[in-house]
């Protein structure tokens, strides 16, 4: 009530600031302002464990499925990636960071998969194109990686390995 | 000549303990500014730096962690200082905030044999004096700073802290006089003896029962002199980047930073001194202390021992709730501090049962007379310099017309108030 920002009454300083009796008399005010932050104080000195922070590298958050981490390739049965290397991806990629290279493929039901298949995850925006164009479900985001470090630029271009390899864990490898 | 020696040596001691204590309180006050603003804002606060991957002890390794790291950072002196201004001012700053100490008595005379120690670095007989006019110099170094440092916004941020000190340095002034008329003295140790006598057989005569108006516009006036909160407009990082100190780095930002925490520290010393009895334990005269050592010092002793038992406690409890949630050694903390605690506890239950504490002889008993009142001292100093860090998360800062308005408009007139009521007051009784 006697914080509300609203109405004539309640302002802030100014040289035309009207305060209330007890307001004008400012030590109460402190004083209670300051039991508030004591009583703050000690409810979080007895409660800190149901303080709303997450300690993050020790607790890792909670989320859904619909998360876009670190991409991943799916694989056939055999092993084998599943992408055919359409292309289509690295066309709507609007970060323009998926880079694939085609070849022939022996088995008699594959035309094609990818030799290689790189990945710029400096350069992508997590956006999920990738994974809503893709025409055989080879490519999904699902791993729940969501954290991006390494030493050097060049570690964050991952190939065709690395993105068979994760897993949806959240764990690479 | 050897007793020449001697004193210097006792003299040595006192400066050295006063250090200690200053030095000693610094992280300490660190980790409660960060631990305390935290908790007040329900966050959990530093938490992370570690010793040997195990004890964190609550943060309190953070402030090691900062001083490291600013020891070993680049110290950049930027173009265009002046710089022998530049150099001396942070040097200025922390060596006034530590010789305000000197004349501050934190304990009753100690007996030694036949020799009496006071113990008070520098028993100037312009105890109160010096006081007023060390916190005026620590202006100095600020002033210094927002000068050589050739920036716009550290001249801005000095040319406020003149223009506060002087606005606030006449309150201090006034309450200070008032202090001075009540009690009749200006030394510091007859201050505080004074503060020893009971007021109307019940009450500790206090200088914050006797003035308790003076305390309050003293109080204020201290936090405008030490630069806190509500009234750090200095530093204001707002509007003046960080004030004062913008073109510091490394050590040298590091010794503005402990010096505004020295400051703290000696102006919650200064305020337990004038207006919180020193010394005193209430209602416990020094001959009453020394009388009643044994029963006293029992009743410590099993106090002690009861809280660390309860400590242990604790932490066992800490240690089993949260077994199993981080993985790492850091887990075994509580379990080495509750095993610590135990063993604290079995060594002063110990000490009760075989030393039998209320059986000390008059020599000791004056000890435990010394230590208890620097304890109860210490005790003040360490809730005044909270109640800093306890403002400062709670107050929004003032602004600058505000910040004049309050000192000029209200508080002077008050401490002029207070200053001739306490005049009469005093004519009266004397009369
Ligand atoms: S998520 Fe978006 S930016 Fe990243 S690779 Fe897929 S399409 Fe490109
Ligand atoms: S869209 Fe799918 S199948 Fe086509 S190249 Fe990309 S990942 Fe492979």
């Amino acid at each position: 009530m006697a914080y509300s920002v609203h109405g004539p009454k309640a302002v802030s300083g100014g040289a035309g600031a009207r305060l209330r009796r007890g307001e004008a008399f400012y030590l109460v005010e402190i004083v209670r302002g300051m039991a508030i932050t004591m009583r703050h104080l000690l409810y979080n000195m007895f409660h800190s464990s149901t303080m709303p922070t997450l300690e993050y590298p020790d607790e890792r958050p909670e989320h859904g499925p619909w998360l876009r981490g670190r991409h991943r390739l799916m694989k056939r049965e055999d092993g084998s990636p599943r992408c055919v290397a359409c292309q289509m991806c690295a066309t709507i990629c609007p970060a323009d960071c998926i880079s694939i290279l085609a070849q022939d493929d022996d088995r008699p039901d594959v035309e094609k998969s990818p030799e290689s298949f790189e990945i710029n995850l400096l350069r992508c925006v997590y956006c999920g194109m990738c994974v809503e164009a893709c025409p055989c479900d080879a490519i999904r985001m699902d791993t729940g990686i969501f954290e991006l470090a390494a030493d050097s630029r060049e570690a964050f271009i991952v190939d065709r390995e690395f993105l068979l390899n994760n897993t949806t864990d959240g764990v690479n490898r | 000549m050897n007793e020449m020696l001697t004193e210097l040596g006792y003299t040595l001691g006192k400066i050295g303990f006063m250090l200690a204590v200053i030095l000693g309180l610094l992280p300490a006050m660190i980790w409660a500014e960060r631990k305390g603003a935290a908790y007040m804002q329900d966050r959990i606060g530093p938490n992370r730096a570690s010793i040997g991957g195990i004890f964190r002890m609550g943060g309190l390794v953070h402030p090691i962690a900062d001083v490291l790291k600013l020891v070993f950072k680049e110290d950049i002196v930027p173009a265009g200082v002046n710089r022998f201004f530049y150099h001396l001012a942070p040097f200025l700053v922390m060596v006034i905030a530590l010789t305000t100490f000197a004349v501050i008595p934190f304990g009753d005379a100690l007996y030694l044999g036949d020799k009496v120690i006071k113990l008070q670095v520098a028993d100037l007989n312009v105890g109160v004096l010096y006081i007023l006019a060390m916190t005026s110099l620590s202006v100095y170094g600020i002033v210094l700073a927002g000068w050589a440092s050739n920036n716009k916004y550290s001249f801005l941020g000095g040319i406020r802290a003149t223009s506060q000190m002087i606005s606030y340095e006449l309150n201090m002034g006034l309450a200070v006089m008032s202090l001075i008329l009540a009690t009749g003295t200006v030394r510091m140790d007859e201050m505080v003896q004074f503060q020893g006598h009971l007021l109307f057989g019940f009450l500790p005569a206090w200088g914050v029962v006797v003035q308790p108006l003076g305390f309050i516009l003293f109080l204020v006036a201290l936090f405008a002199e030490t630069n806190r909160n509500p009234f750090d407009l200095p530093e204001g990082e707002s509007e003046l980047v960080s004030g004062y100190h913008t073109e510091y780095s490394s050590l040298k930002f590091a010794l503005f930073f402990m010096a505004e925490y020295a400051n703290m520290i000696v102006g919650a010393a200064i305020v337990s001194t004038l207006f919180f009895g020193g010394w005193q334990v209430p209602w416990l005269s020094t001959d009453l202390l020394r009388a009643h050592a044994g029963p006293l010092l029992t009743g410590s002793a099993i106090g002690a021992t009861v809280l660390s038992f309860v400590f242990t406690a604790a932490t066992w409890r800490h240690y089993e709730r949260f077994r199993g949630r981080l993985g790492d050694r850091r887990e075994l903390e509580p379990l080495i501090l509750g095993i610590l605690f135990f063993a604290l506890g079995l060594a002063t239950l110990g000490y009760v049962v075989f030393q039998k504490p209320w059986t000390i002889d008059s020599a000791m008993a004056a000890h435990f007379a010394t230590v208890a009142q620097i304890g109860s001292f210490l005790l003040k100093t360490v809730f005044f310099a909270w109640l800093f860090i306890w403002v400062r998360w709670t107050l929004p800062r003032f602004r600058y017309d505000q910040l004049m308005r309050l000192g000029w408009t209200t508080m002077l007139p008050l401490a002029l108030l207070n200053f001739f009521v306490t005049a009469g007051v005093v004519l009266l009784v004397n009369s």
